[in-house]
């Protein structure tokens, strides 16, 4: 029961990678980053039912104060302020995308696979999904031209390492946890400011503006 | 904790007294950074007489049982390991000697406007004679590139206090690219050396059992390294550019004291810690050092410049030395304990004599810089009438560094040649036969620093002023004059007194190659001195001296007998030129042209000859180092494209940089899977 359980929050973690891949509006990505954040708490507190493991409640709360509640609120903050609430302009078009997804989730798996065969866990099966969605999401950091869609897929790749933690090992020890968690929200103080200095600067967030700032050797 | 440890000694505190006392100068000397006169009337007189405090201990600790000490310095689990033996000794009497000279010259050199300020240049100064003392003190790897960088880094400072002109801005990156250069070369020496266990002290290098390559490795290592601060011949290209950049107590002190570190390193690397000698390693040094000295002298005679002919000069002295410390290698090897001395203390004799007139003749050319202002030879000329005390003292730093009897130089050349020449009877019919060959090259490279030193000195303070302004030249003030007095001192006692000095590096030779030549000399009659065997080869400078004076005496007494008071002054016949100008004599370039001529396909020459018809004609000419065009350029150019392909990756764009982020972690993913 438990076990599809968390293989159900597994898909929809996958489903919603896909999702944000595919989407072109922010305010939509931020939803789904919000609601990747909700099934990444539902999933901590299932596997903390099931095993026991009493850490992985307090994980779960903070997962939902920070990632579903607090960050999303800062980013929609953001957009509004900076009047950015446009279409997501890609740099490859959004079937290539999804194509190159499908591969990385083929590689994800196959990669996952003796790890999976050795881990003891009850999540075991979920780690290939865990991995494919830390690559899809870097895969979106990549393909997207403005700076808020990169920022929203370096918190969807930490989204997808804490589920690795969670699927491997029952999460990480709190401490590393918290760490990361503090880590996260840093730097989404810091990417805050940077944003408005970065458009004060280029009248832009669009990236291709800060390409004369490498060292001109041509 | 470690302080209390270890057998505590009273020279080894002492140096490391002079040590302290030597930085706090440096710091005063900043904290009164613009008064010239307290950092020239106080502050070096006061580090003078560190020096001499140093030079005693020292001399004190040659003879006196090894002290080891442990400093609570440095990282967390690596304390400073100090170490005073006879080797280290002696070269830090070495740092002494130089030290006390240069620091009084400074005491009267330094003037206002020169770059940097006073104070800064003080601590500078004082750094690099402390981190000279650290390098001989060291006893782990650590401590060692630590003194090791810092002697770099200060003298690079020094060397570019003149920092306004882009000429010497130049000259001290490539002496600083050279020396970070060798010192990679040392650590990787001292990383293969200590293989995989134990810590970096000396201690632990000498107990490692390394294999045959593996000490061959990390010999070539060192040979490479340490030539490279030494001046060894693909590595020379620093010294000609930096020494004319140094102010002159600079270059002295880099040209007499620095390059002994190399030797000094290269012995301890050689000799100490590495558990064996084999026999090839020698030839691999006395070839390099021979080719050395020969491409020295070569450059030297075709100089223009006063400082870079000393540079040059330089470069031959390191050779000849590193060609000593080759044949004791080749001794040692093949286990002739006597030879390995002889040839030893040779190279160690050789490194005090140069120190002592390689100093006295950059000072000297510090003293005639400061008169005239003026480095070129060509400009200069007949200065012995306004400089008599400058002259009369470089004079005998001349005719040392010639290799004249009854000088210094004389003494150690000669004991190179008697190591060389009685070198038949090594088991190896090849070496019997290329060393005779060496010894040529030795004598040949001997000789011609005899001319080098005519030029140097017949151009700059005989003849006529080659320009208006030499008769204005002002002899040097009364701090230098001590100070060029002690140099030629040394020069004249060195070479009278050999065999003190040899007891006295007796003691640096035993630990190295188990041997003293003061029991073969102890036979000798006090005024000869045979160091093999007196019915072969035997020196008395001491007679030698007394013939000279003698014969000068009888001649001069002659001469006024018959003459005095009979002579009748008239017009020279002037060959038919009634004008004679000072442009009509010999100049340094004509001077150097027969060398060019013979040894052409060394150089790189290139000439520009006047146009007939010009009414202004010009004639350029200009000898250039071939390697620099073989080798530093390629290696130049080379680097450069290497790093504009590695430039194309940098694109600017983050998406790229995310890319390679990517595809790295996809690769090392599929690896580790």
């Amino acid at each position: 029961m438990s076990a599809q359980l968390i293989n159900l929050m597994a898909s929809l973690m996958l489903l919603i990678a896909f999702a944000m891949l595919a989407q072109r509006r922010i305010r939509s990505l931020i939803y789904l980053f919000a609601w990747q954040g909700a099934v990444l708490a539902v999933n901590s507190v299932i596997v903390a039912w099931y095993t026991g493991h009493g850490e992985l409640y307090l994980s779960a709360f903070f997962t939902v104060l920070l990632k579903v509640i607090a960050l999303p609120l800062v980013l929609h903050y953001l957009i509004r302020k900076l009047d950015i609430q446009w279409d997501v302009e890609t740099l490859i078009n959004i079937p290539t995308t999804m194509l190159a997804g499908i591969v990385l989730v083929v590689f994800a798996f196959n990669l996952a696979l003796p790890i999976s065969q050795l881990a003891g866990t009850i999540t075991r099966g979920t780690l290939g999904i865990a991995i494919a969605v830390v690559l899809l999401a870097f895969l979106m950091m990549i393909t997207r031209r403005k700076a808020v869609p990169q920022v929203i897929g370096f918190l969807a790749m930490e989204n997808g390492l804490f589920f690795a933690a969670t699927s491997a090992t029952y999460g990480m020890p709190m401490v590393v946890e918290l760490g990361i968690l503090l880590d996260v929200m840093v730097g989404i103080l810091i990417l805050g400011i940077f944003f408005f200095q970065v458009r004060e600067a280029f009248d832009s967030l669009d990236l291709k503006h800060m390409e004369k700032l490498k060292e001109s050797g041509e | 904790m470690y302080l209390f440890d270890a057998a505590i000694t009273p020279p080894l505190d002492l140096i490391l007294g002079v040590v302290l006392f030597w930085l706090l100068i440096g710091m005063a000397g900043v904290a009164r950074s613009r008064s010239l006169r307290f950092v020239s009337r106080v502050l070096f007189p006061m580090g003078a007489a560190g020096s001499l405090v140093l030079a005693a201990a020292a001399l004190y600790a040659i003879g006196a049982p090894t002290a080891v000490r442990v400093l609570p310095l440095g990282l967390p689990d690596l304390p400073f390991h100090l170490r005073l033996d006879a080797l280290s000794a002696f070269f830090i009497v070495l740092v002494g000697v130089v030290s006390l000279g240069v620091s009084l010259f400074s005491a009267g050199y330094f003037r206002r406007g020169e770059g940097a300020t006073p104070g800064l240049l003080c601590l500078q100064y004082h750094v690099f004679l402390s981190s000279m003392v650290m390098v001989m003190l060291a006893d782990d790897a650590y401590l060692f590139m630590v003194a090791w960088e810092t002697m770099a880094l200060s003298s690079y400072f020094l060397v570019t206090t003149s920092h306004r002109i882009a000429e010497i801005r130049r000259a001290g990156f490539l002496y600083l690219l050279i020396a970070h250069i060798g010192a990679i070369a040392l650590l990787l020496c001292f990383g293969v050396m200590h293989g995989a266990g134990g810590d970096y002290s000396f201690d632990a290098l000498r107990a490692s059992e390394l294999p045959v390559f593996w000490a061959s490795t990390a010999f070539l290592l060192a040979l490479f390294g340490f030539g490279a601060k030494a001046g060894l011949l693909p590595l020379h290209a620093w010294l000609p550019e930096a020494h004319p950049a140094a102010p002159s107590p600079v270059s002295a002190l880099m040209s007499g004291v620095m390059l002994k570190t190399a030797v000094y390193g290269f012995l301890r690397v050689t000799f100490d810690l590495l558990p064996t000698q084999i026999w090839w390693w020698g030839v691999a040094t006395l070839i390099m050092g021979l080719l050395t000295a020969l491409f020295g002298v070569m450059f030297a005679a075709v100089q223009s410049d006063m400082k870079r002919l000393l540079a040059y000069s330089s470069i031959e002295n390191i050779g000849v030395i590193f060609a000593g410390a080759g044949l004791a290698i080749i001794f040692h090897a093949y286990n002739n304990p006597h030879l390995a001395a002889l040839a030893l203390v040779a190279t160690l004799y050789h490194c005090l004599n140069h120190a002592f007139f390689k100093s006295l003749l950059f000072l000297g050319t510090g003293s005639v810089l400061h008169a005239t202002h003026e480095r070129s030879l060509g400009k200069l000329g007949g200065l012995i009438r306004n400089m008599p005390w400058v002259a009369g003292l470089s004079l005998v730093g001349a005719l040392a560094i010639a290799g004249l009897p009854p000088l210094n130089g004389f003494v150690s050349e000669w004991l190179l040649l008697q190591a060389f020449l009685f070198s038949p009877g090594l088991p190896n019919p090849y070496l019997n036969m290329l060393v005779p060959l060496g010894s040529a090259a030795l004598v040949l490279a001997a000789a011609l620093s005899g001319y080098v030193m005519v030029k140097f000195y017949g151009v700059i303070f005989l003849g006529q002023y080659r320009e208006e302004k030499m008769r204005t030249a002002r002899d040097a003030g009364a701090w230098e004059r001590v100070a060029l007095a002690w140099f030629a001192a040394g020069c004249i006692g060195l070479g009278l007194f050999p065999m003190a000095i040899i007891l006295l590096l007796d003691h640096v030779t035993l630990p190295l190659v188990n041997f003293t030549l003061s029991a073969a000399i102890s036979g000798n009659h006090w005024l000869l001195f045979a160091p093999v065997a007196a019915e072969r080869a035997s020196y008395g400078p001491l007679l030698f001296l007394l013939g000279i004076t003698g014969t000068l005496l009888v001649t001069f007494l002659t001469v006024r007998a018959f003459y005095h008071g009979r002579i009748k002054r008239g017009a020279v016949w002037d060959c038919g030129f009634p004008e004679q100008t000072s442009r009509m004599q010999d100049t340094a370039e004509g001077f150097g042209q027969p060398i060019t001529q013979i040894f052409e396909p060394f150089f790189k020459v290139r000439r520009r000859m006047p146009d007939p018809f010009s009414s202004h004609p010009v004639y350029e000419k200009s000898n250039e180092d071939k390697l620099w065009f073989w080798l530093y350029l390629p290696i130049a150019r080379a680097n450069e494209r290497i790093s504009s392909w590695i430039g194309i990756l940098q694109h600017g764009r983050i998406h790229l940089y995310l890319l390679y982020s990517f595809v790295t972690l996809l690769a090392l993913l599929l690896f580790v899977h």
